[in-house]
């Protein structure tokens, strides 16, 4: 089952590789992975997806929550949540493609005579089938950040 | 308060006394030149000159375990930072605090491939309970403070704080002050087990009609042995500690099963397998005790007292998982189970006592042993152990080695004390135990403390002999040599149909009473049974002196009992010919 943890760790030098070494140390596998400063510059919050049984996920969170780098843990999977990633593309240019983007609900992000960079918000899925769409047009290159989530209840992952 | 100028190397050495620590182990080098310099122009701390980092490492760490005290290492970078690795990861693996300050290049050259340069951060981050950079020397008070507190709280464990050169530059000062208290947001570890889950525990012991209450290395660590003991004669219950956790119940107390596990007791395995319920505490069910965790106590409740969450549930799922110190959720269950004392029926679990009894009858450790001895020209590794307990009076330090000669230990020594069995269990690291002993005979300069070894230990860190003359550390080494890599050997003979490869030494091993010798201090060798028991007498009546007791031993011995991998706890080599299986 597909698992999306999201978390708060010190802004500090180490604690990224701390987290990502745990996952390499114990044998777990990370899908995507995502990560940056919150407004608050002291955290930095991180999403990362994984894939696992309930007890394995629930070992993975526990080894988190035991690094002392790391401040508080949410399985989002365990709540309601919505999740976000970004899809750029870049493609030839013709008036067919850009046509197709915005019909998809793309945006145009650059373009001259030969080249468009378009981007795509959406859920994981949503951009799977963007991508499976869009495939017949040839692109150039494809680049997903990876899923960042909140949750969609009362509880925060916050401090 | 008047505040001192300091730079980094003197704030460090400050920082340390003011954290009350009297003694360090190390060994130096260009990054580490300015903090030497600054331990020489102080008296406080004393630093004890080791031989090879990994003596180091394992000496603070024997200190560690035997005071509970967090034990202190100075290595340099590079090579001097990776001969800590090993030390390191066995105090690790056996959650002890230990905390290793090494030298580092200078700030700009990191990343460089500078002469000495090792990301030692990078390298000892899977095997730390945490670790620091330290950019500035004047945040150096500060990570020693929180380095003691997260090698020393909670689950303990190793922490790394890697010193640039620079941030010790005697030429920069600054106001020193050291922090009081500290606050770590993200860790806050719990003591207190949640008081429902306490409630359940003790309804489940209340209940139970076949108990075994299994005691791990978390006890000792916590200093909880006396809460367990409390609990246990309460209960009148049946316990056993693991390779870990000896001595955190008496060891000759009638309630005591003996070790369990791979080459645990009869009577300890067959009551864990046949329990109707498990309280664990400060135990991790590792491989080595469960055998098969799919075959692992099928009919037993099982209740688990932890201080790290992450070991509830771990491998075995448990039915009441408590977060907490061992020594406040014990005393919280024992005051649990004295508010319903009329509840508690002692005699239910008569039969249960009598099944153990006969289990010990009839498989009991010694049984086969005594019987073949009298036959025997070799000296039984065995009856060595026993000698040591009869000549120590069974309150000796005992460090070991890894191998045989550990398990014979665990086995024999009767350990009545926590925090005198001094071994490394968890990651078996072979040249731990002389180390250790000089860790431990530092910390109790008027005590006795052995070191069970075997032929192929004791050369991984032979060379710390010089250290123990340079700090008059009169350690005993007992030396259980059976001419070959005995543990090794011993697989070997029953999983691979006695092909011994590179188990033995064609007659390569060193003369140890020559090399003793060489090193000042003085060597006896021991061949006959006959002459066992005077040259113990002998070797504890040389009290100001390391002596090392060579004993030649019978070298086909195997230890027994012995779990069969991949089944359940009840099966088990009983000696060479005899299983419990079909
Ligand atoms: C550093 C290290 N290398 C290898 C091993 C694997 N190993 C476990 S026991 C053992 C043999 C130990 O021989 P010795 O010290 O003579 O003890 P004995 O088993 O003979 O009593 C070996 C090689 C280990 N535990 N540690
Ligand atoms: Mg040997």
């Amino acid at each position: 089952m597909k698992r999306v943890i999201a978390l708060l760790m010190e802004n500090q030098p180490g604690a990224l590789s701390r987290v990502v070494g745990l996952f390499s140390q114990r044998g777990y596998n990370i899908e995507s992975l995502i990560v940056a400063p919150t407004e608050d510059p002291s955290l930095s919050r991180l999403t990362m997806t994984t894939e696992g049984d309930t007890q394995v996920v629930e070992q993975i969170t526990k080894q988190l929550n035991k690094l002392i780098d790391v401040v508080k843990v949410l399985d989002l999977s365990f709540e309601e949540y919505v999740g976000r990633e970004l899809l750029l593309i870049k493609m030839e240019f013709s008036e067919e493609a850009e046509a197709e983007v915005s019909n998809l609900g793309g945006q145009v992000l650059f373009k001259d005579d030969n080249l468009l960079n378009v981007e795509f918000v959406g859920a994981s899925e949503e951009l799977d089938e963007i991508v499976t769409s869009l495939a017949k047009l040839n692109p150039l290159e494809v680049v997903r950040t990876g899923l960042s989530g909140i949750s969609s209840t009362t509880k925060t992952l916050t401090i | 308060m008047s505040k001192e100028k300091l730079s980094g190397a003197e704030a460090l050495m400050r920082s340390l006394q003011d954290e009350g620590i009297e003694l360090v182990f190390g060994y130096p080098g260009g990054a580490s030149l300015h903090i030497y310099d600054a331990l020489f122009n102080q008296q406080a701390v004393q630093h004890v000159l080791v031989r090879h980092e990994q003596g180091a490492v394992h000496a603070a760490d024997g200190y560690a375990r035997s005071t509970g005290k967090a034990g202190v290492v100075f290595v340099t970078s590079g090579p001097g930072a990776t001969n800590a690795i090993t030390g390191l990861a066995t105090a690790h693996m056996d959650s002890t605090p230990v905390i290793v300050i090494s030298g580092q290049v200078k700030s700009h050259l990191i990343g460089t491939d500078s002469f000495q340069e090792t990301d030692m951060i990078g390298v000892s981050r899977p095997i730390v309970k945490h670790s620091f950079l330290a950019q500035r020397a004047e945040d150096i008070p500060m990570i020693v403070k929180k380095a003691f507190h997260i090698a020393t709280t909670g689950r303990p464990g190793p922490v790394v704080i890697d010193i640039p050169k620079d941030v010790t530059d005697p030429d920069y000062k600054f106001d020193y002050s050291y922090p009081k208290d500290i606050d770590i947001r993200s860790y806050k570890p719990v003591e207190e087990g949640h008081s429902g889950q306490i409630r359940k525990a003790a309804k489940l012991l209340l209940k139970s009609e076949r108990p075994v209450i299994y005691s791990g290395g978390g006890v000792i660590q916590n200093d909880a042995s006396e809460e367990l003991t409390s609990l246990v004669k309460y209960l009148d219950f049946p316990v056993t500690n693991t390779l870990m956790g000896l001595g955190a119940y008496p060891g000759t107390d009638k309630n005591f099963l003996g070790m369990l596990g791979m080459h645990g007791t009869y009577e300890a395995n067959m009551a864990m397998h046949n329990c109707d319920l498990i309280l664990a505490v400060g135990a991790r069910f590792d491989d080595r005790i469960t055998n098969d965790p799919a075959q692992f106590a099928l009919g037993a409740k099982k209740i688990h007292i932890d201080i790290d969450p992450a070991s509830l549930s771990k491998i075995i799922k448990v039915d009441v998982p408590i977060v907490g110190s061992a020594k406040t959720c014990l005393d919280q269950l024992l005051n649990e189970l004295k508010k319903n004392e009329s509840k508690l029926d002692k005699n239910k679990i008569e039969p249960w006592r009598k099944q153990i009894k006969e289990w010990r009858k009839e498989h009991g450790l010694n049984h086969r042993m005594l019987k073949d001895a009298s036959n025997s020209k070799k000296i039984l590794p065995q009856h060595v152990i026993q000698s040591l307990y009869k000549e120590t009076k069974g309150d000796a330090y005992v460090t070991s080695d890894v191998g045989q000669h550990q398990m014979f230990a665990a086995q024999y020594y009767h350990f009545d004390k926590p925090r005198r069995w001094i071994n490394s269990g968890g990651l078996g690291t072979m040249g731990f135990g002389l180390p250790a002993a000089m860790g431990v005979q530092l910390a109790f300069p008027n005590s006795t403390v052995a070191c069970v070894t075997g032929e192929g230990s004791i050369q991984m860190c032979i060379q710390e002999l010089s250290t123990c003359l340079q700090y008059d550390l009169p350690i005993k080494i007992i030396n259980l040599n059976n001419s070959s890599l005995g543990m090794v050997k011993q697989w070997q003979d029953m999983q691979y149909g006695g092909r011994l490869s590179q188990s033995t030494y064609e007659d390569s091993l060193p003369d140890f009473v020559k090399l003793t010798e060489s090193f000042g201090h003085v060597g006896i060798k021991v061949e006959k049974p006959e002459d066992l028991e005077s040259a113990m007498k002998k070797c504890f009546e040389l009290k100001d002196k390391l002596v090392f007791l060579d004993i030649v031993i019978d070298e086909d011995e195997h230890v027994y009992p012995m779990l069969e991998a991949g089944m359940a706890m009840d099966s088990m080599w009983l000696d060479k010919k005899t299983k419990t299986w079909k």
